[in-house]
C-alpha cells in the first residue's frame, strides 16, 4: 500500500525512531510501512493519522479509485 | 497535537525487558533439562525420587518459559510477531512433515540408526531461526 508516511515525517523533521516511539512500534517497521513493504492494522493507522492530525486516507493509498465521486 | 517523544523509551524497554527476561527463562529450562538428563547418571546415581523431581521442575521451568515467551510474542509490534508466526508456522509444518517421515524411515528399518526426538527439535530449531532471518530480509 502507498503511502505518505515519509513526506508527512520528513515535513516535521522527525527521525524513524521518533515516529516509531510515538506509534509504539519498532524503527525497522515503520521503514518497512514506508517502503510499502508491510501494511499497518487499522489501529495502527488509526495512530498514524491522529498523531499527524489527519485522516487515514490522507497517508494511506490502497491504489483502488474512489468512487464516491467526491 | 500531542507531544513528540524524543525516543522509544517505554515501548522499546518494555520490548527488551520482556526479551531478557524470555532469555533469562529459557536459560533456567535448558540447565534444569541438562540437570534432569544428566543428573541420575551423574550426581545421584539414579535415584528414582530425586530424578522424578528434577523432571517436574524442568516441567514447571518450562511452564514458566512458555509464558514468557507468550509475553515476549504479545509485546511485539505487529510486523514483528508476523514474522514471528510465519517463523513458526513454517517450523510447526516442518516439524510434523519431516519429522513423521523420519519416524517412518526408522520405523520401517530403511534406517540403521534409531530415529532421535533431539535431531527434530534440532531441526525445528534451524528452521524457526531462518524463518525469522528470512521476515526480517523481506520487510528491510
Amino acid at each position: 500500500m502507498k503511502n505518505r508516511l515519509k513526506v508527512l515525517r520528513a515535513e516535521r523533521d522527525w527521525t524513524q525512531a521518533q515516529l516509531a516511539a510515538n506509534l509504539e512500534v519498532s524503527r525497522q517497521t515503520v521503514n518497512a510501512i514506508e517502503k510499502g513493504k508491510f501494511d499497518p492494522s487499522l489501529p495502527l493507522a488509526f495512530k498514524a493519522a491522529r498523531l499527524f492530525n489527519l485522516t487515514i486516507e490522507d497517508i494511506f493509498d490502497d491504489g483502488v479509485p474512489d468512487s464516491s465521486g467526491s | 497535537m500531542k507531544a513528540l517523544k524524543t525516543d522509544s523509551a517505554d515501548w522499546a524497554a518494555m520490548t527488551e525487558k520482556n526479551t531478557l527476561i524470555l532469555g533469562l527463562w529459557t536459560a533456567a529450562w535448558v540447565l534444569t533439562m541438562a540437570i534432569a538428563n544428566f543428573g541420575p547418571r551423574f550426581i545421584w546415581d539414579s535415584n528414582v525420587t530425586l530424578t522424578i523431581v528434577a523432571i517436574l521442575v524442568n516441567l514447571a521451568v518450562g511452564l514458566g518459559m512458555i509464558l514468557a515467551n507468550k509475553r515476549h510474542l504479545k509485546g511485539l509490534d505487529e510486523m514483528h510477531q508476523k514474522i514471528q508466526l510465519e517463523a513458526m508456522a513454517l517450523s510447526l509444518g516442518v516439524g510434523l512433515v519431516v519429522g513423521l517421515a523420519y519416524s517412518n524411515l526408522d520405523l520401517t528399518n530403511i534406517i540403521t540408526t534409531d530415529a532421535e526426538i533431539s535431531h527434530l527439535v534440532i531441526l525445528m530449531s534451524l528452521v524457526y531461526a531462518a524463518g525469522v532471518f528470512a521476515g526480517v530480509r523481506k520487510y528491510r
